[in-house]
């Protein structure tokens, strides 16, 4: 067999005073896959993430939640074999297949021996090349797609979330929940499913990563078996969405005693030049558990709530800056209260020195230990690769950390920070909090 | 979505051993036990320290207090004041944090190995000289109350689960909860907190595990320097708990609460767990909860009742061996639409009925052995949960060669072991049968 290497880069990832050594291998598969590489051989297994770019916000018009029951039943029979049949030989070879998909992405993590490998991998291959969804596989994770339907109308924290994203995002996919409704999952056929199983297993889609006790020459051969047979193209990806929310409050009627609070307003970009300055001043304001500004305030301070946070979250097609908490029903004021002069003070004052200094040491401290085995460094690297990042990455990443100056950082503050766009959506019987017009 | 919660289920339980070669213990004079995991394949370190005292130790009154005194030990000592211990480790680079079982309080901070000696200075510190006032109390039972409201209040499950456990045990403190009974959470106070404090966090009911890029020989040193010069508490109070009675009644319950939104029914039994030195009714129940439930799809309730038959969407069997004293084995059911709780239980009692009267799969027996197998391979990736498992079990009160024995002992267990100990553990004159639903209406 002949591999094309195309790049080999091999990367030390060295964050002074650590000596972690993370050497990734740039390969292209004879099939023409990209493949990032990392060869652990003492400990007998590989760990391999795919990551399909699209997701469910790729369901076609009125078929909501066929992305996410394909998803369900990619692991439910292929090739000649039942569900049962499949999962009994995925269980005598002790291999792990997770299936998941969210808005951008449909995710494949595996673990499996290397003395059974090729078994194993032949077995995935089945799985994404010829499921089978047999009628009465599809009936079962239906049923099952219902029941965590209702599961989340009664969840406070997911009702939130709907009422958030469908004000904010109305009818582009990220505005509705990717499970779809009873009735749109009730009306999908197998050709829908089939359909859906074309749109997102898609090749030229796919980064992939491979971490273990596995060669260049075998983890090509790996991944084209998987993804050789699947469709080179798939369909446009949505386009891009404005935050349709303005600030205010939503205040969502549900009967139990504590409400949960999500907030937020529009974000920023991953590939912004300025996004590195908004990361550190979301982990000072809430990123950063105990540490954050939000977490002081609310709970260390006056024991409003158990933990408050908050995000950025850049996705594909949407930016947004979020955060949430819960407080019991008679605090939830004022904590809303405490979180709006949060993001008023930091905005209109900036962070201190001294708080950038310590998340800098915070997160370039941090970062190298996340490469601590073989599942971790394989989805990292394939993160990366979705994100568009290079390899160096690992290496200069802290040094785009300690760029950052308290200028950049309070003038990102002072744009990003939108008080008065905040918008909250509180879940509960909240005391003294009513929707705004 | 279920489907996932089952996944998560069986990695979460697949048996894991350590290899022995990688793991050194001792103890320091002060009869503190140490462990030490060796990983160097990235400069990290998992730093932890677990007392041997959890919720199921309080004094009767005051529940929730071990958990309350383990919020309490991150505002600091008089050298590490104000928080700053969390502050110090995050300034490291580090991440800290704590949790509160029946059975043991530890405490952690992961962070770069070269920065271990800071972690046990601190640790050490705060086992000694905790710094507490009026002040924090008030702010923090207000804390623990909304960890409460979040995890248990605002969470049917949790209710149905606790009203469950209530009943499992007629005697024994495992029936109360760990986070504490929400009217006994808002008596506690200073001395409360001080008397567990005094009583049990002391180096001689303390483990030290250490897992990641270390010598043991290193950390043996340090583990002398700032552990080693702690007293010794003499009137550490003997681990005695109210033992369980013969239980002789079958208990029902029905929870009721709107907010289920789909109804199902636990079974609970009351079940032996890991025992030092004896290991084999547990590594046989460990078996019977993969047989019974383990695996959507090869597991016996799931193909009778999901596959033979639409009776359920969702099953499940779960043991935990890992507890100082009696345990539970736990089966589940979520009926199908149109499926009452009465004959989801009946169908559920004809699978057990089933599977005690006919042989056990070969083919399933030999999946789960390999599956064993591979599971310590698969732990191995990951040191910190290694260390997990180290330190809860050392506090249940096994020893390292208990722990490391474990995968030899599952290895060896028998069809005839397992139905054994079926015949003698699933018997409900000892179990609790809980119906959770949204509806008194959907109870039949």
């Amino acid at each position: 067999m002949n591999m094309l290497r195309s790049a080999i880069a091999l990367l030390l990832l060295v964050a002074t005073p650590l000596r972690a050594e993370v050497q990734i291998q740039t390969i292209t598969s004879p099939g023409g896959t990209d493949i990032w590489l990392v060869e652990e051989h003492s400990l007998p297994f590989t760990a391999l993430e795919i990551h399909f770019e699209g997701g469910t916000a790729l369901d076609r018009a009125d078929k909501r939640g066929a992305i996410n029951l394909m998803t369900g039943l990619i692991e439910e029979g292929a090739g000649d074999m039942t569900a049962q049949e499949f999962q009994a030989a995925r269980e005598a070879l002790a291999a792990s297949y997770e299936f998941d998909s969210y808005d951008d992405g449909l995710t494949i993590s595996a673990r499996f021996l290397t003395e059974n490998r090729d078994a194993a991998v032949d077995l995935l291959r089945q799985a994404l090349n010829e499921p089978r969804f047999d009628q009465d596989a599809i009936d079962r994770v239906k049923g099952q797609v219902y029941a965590g339907i209702q599961s989340q109308e009664k969840n406070p924290n997911r009702i939130a979330g709907n009422s958030f994203y469908g004000a904010a995002f109305g009818d582009h996919p990220y505005g509705s929940n990717d499970s779809g409704t009873i009735d749109s999952v009730r009306a999908l056929t197998r050709e829908d499913i089939v359909q859906a199983w074309q749109d997102t297993l898609v090749s030229s889609r796919a980064h992939v990563s491979v971490v273990g006790d596995i060669n260049a020459e075998q983890a090509g051969a790996v991944v084209d078996a998987l993804l050789g047979g699947l469709p080179k193209a798939g369909p446009d990806l949505p386009p891009h969405v404005d935050f349709g929310l303005t600030g205010g409050m939503t205040v969502v009627d549900y009967d139990t005693p504590q409400s949960v609070a999500l907030f937020g307003h529009s974000g920023i970009e991953r590939d912004d030049p300025d996004f590195f300055a908004a990361y550190i001043l979301n982990t000072i304001l809430g990123g950063n558990g105990p540490q954050s500004i939000l977490m002081e305030e609310v709970r260390e301070k006056r024991g409003l709530t158990y933990g408050a946070y908050s995000y950025l979250v850049p996705k594909d097609h949407a930016e947004m800056f979020l955060g949430s908490f819960a407080s019991s029903n008679d605090k939830m004021a004022e904590a809303v209260q405490v979180v709006k002069d949060i993001w008023a003070d930091v905005s209109a004052n900036g962070v201190t020195q001294e708080q950038l200094d310590a998340a800098k040491t915070y997160l370039t401290g941090e970062y190298p230990l996340r490469f601590d085995g073989n599942g971790p460094i394989a989805s990292i690297m394939v993160g990366m690769q979705v994100q568009g990042l290079p390899p160096e990455y690992v290496v200069n990443r802290n040094d785009y950390i300690n760029a950052v100056t308290l200028d950049d950082v309070n003038r990102v503050a002072a744009y990003l920070l939108k008080p008065d766009q905040l918008h909250f959506t509180v879940v509960g019987r909240p005391v003294g909090l009513e929707t705004t017009q | 979505m279920f489907r996932r919660l089952i996944t998560a289920a069986l990695i979460g339980s697949a048996p894991v051993g350590a290899a022995a070669d990688a793991v050194t213990a001792y103890t320091l004079d002060n009869g503190m036990d140490v462990v030490v995991i060796e990983d160097h394949r990235a400069p990290v370190v998992v730093h932890m320290v677990w007392y041997k005292s959890g919720s199921a130790d309080e004094p009767v009154g005051s529940s929730g207090v071990a958990h309350f005194l383990e919020h309490l030990m991150f505002k600091g000592t008089e050298k590490f004041p104000e928080g700053s211990l969390s502050e110090i480790v995050a300034a490291n680079g580090g991440s800290d944090n704590a949790f509160t079982s029946y059975d043991y309080t530890a405490y952690y901070q992961r962070v770069a190995a070269d920065r271990l000696p800071l972690m046990m200075e601190m640790e050490a510190d705060r086992m000694n000289n905790i710094w507490l006032t009026d002040d924090f109390i008030a702010t923090e039972r207000e804390v623990i109350l909304e960890e409460r409201a979040q995890r248990t209040d605002n969470n049917p499950g949790s209710l149905a689960r606790e009203q469950m456990m209530a009943s499992q045990y007629l005697n024994h403190r495992y029936g109360v909860p760990v986070i504490g009974w929400r009217h006994e959470m808002e008596q506690l106070d200073l001395a409360d907190a001080l008397n567990f404090y005094t009583n049990y966090y002391a180096p001689n009911n303390a483990i030290l595990v250490v897992a990641g890029d270390v010598q043991p020989a290193e950390v043996k040193a340090l583990a002398e320097q700032y552990y080693g010069v702690l007293p010794r508490e003499d009137a550490l109070p003997p681990r005695f708990r109210p033992e369980e009675p013969q239980q002789t009644a079958e208990r029902r319950l029905t929870y009721v609460d709107p907010r289920v939104s789909q109804p199902y029914l636990v079974r609970s039994y009351l079940a032996p767990e890991r025992d030092p030195g004896d290991q084999s009714d547990a590594a046989a129940l460990t078996y019977l909860a993969e047989l019974l439930g383990g695996s959507s799809f090869t597991s016996v309730l799931s193909v009778k009742l999901q596959f033979e038959s639409q009776i359920a969407v969702f099953t499940s069997a779960g043991y935990s061996g890992g507890s100082l004293d009696d345990t539970t084995f736990a089966l589940s059911v979520a009926p199908a639409e149109g499926v009452t709780l009465s004959e989801a239980e009946a169908a559920m009692d004809a699978a057990l009925q089933e599977f005690m009267a006919r042989p056990i799969d070969a083919d399933r027996m030999e999946a789960l052995r390999t599956q064993i197998k591979a599971g310590q391979i698969y732990g191995k990736d990951d040191v910190e949960g290694l260390a997990n498992q180290y330190g809860a079990l050392l506090a249940q009160s096994l020893t390292v060669q208990d722990i490391q024995d474990w995968p030899e002992i599952l290895a060896s267990v028998t069809p005839e072991q397992i139905k054994e100990v079926a015949a003698r553990v699933l018997n409900r004159d000892q179990s609790v049968t809980e119906w959770v639903v949204a509806d008194r209406e959907d109870a039949k």
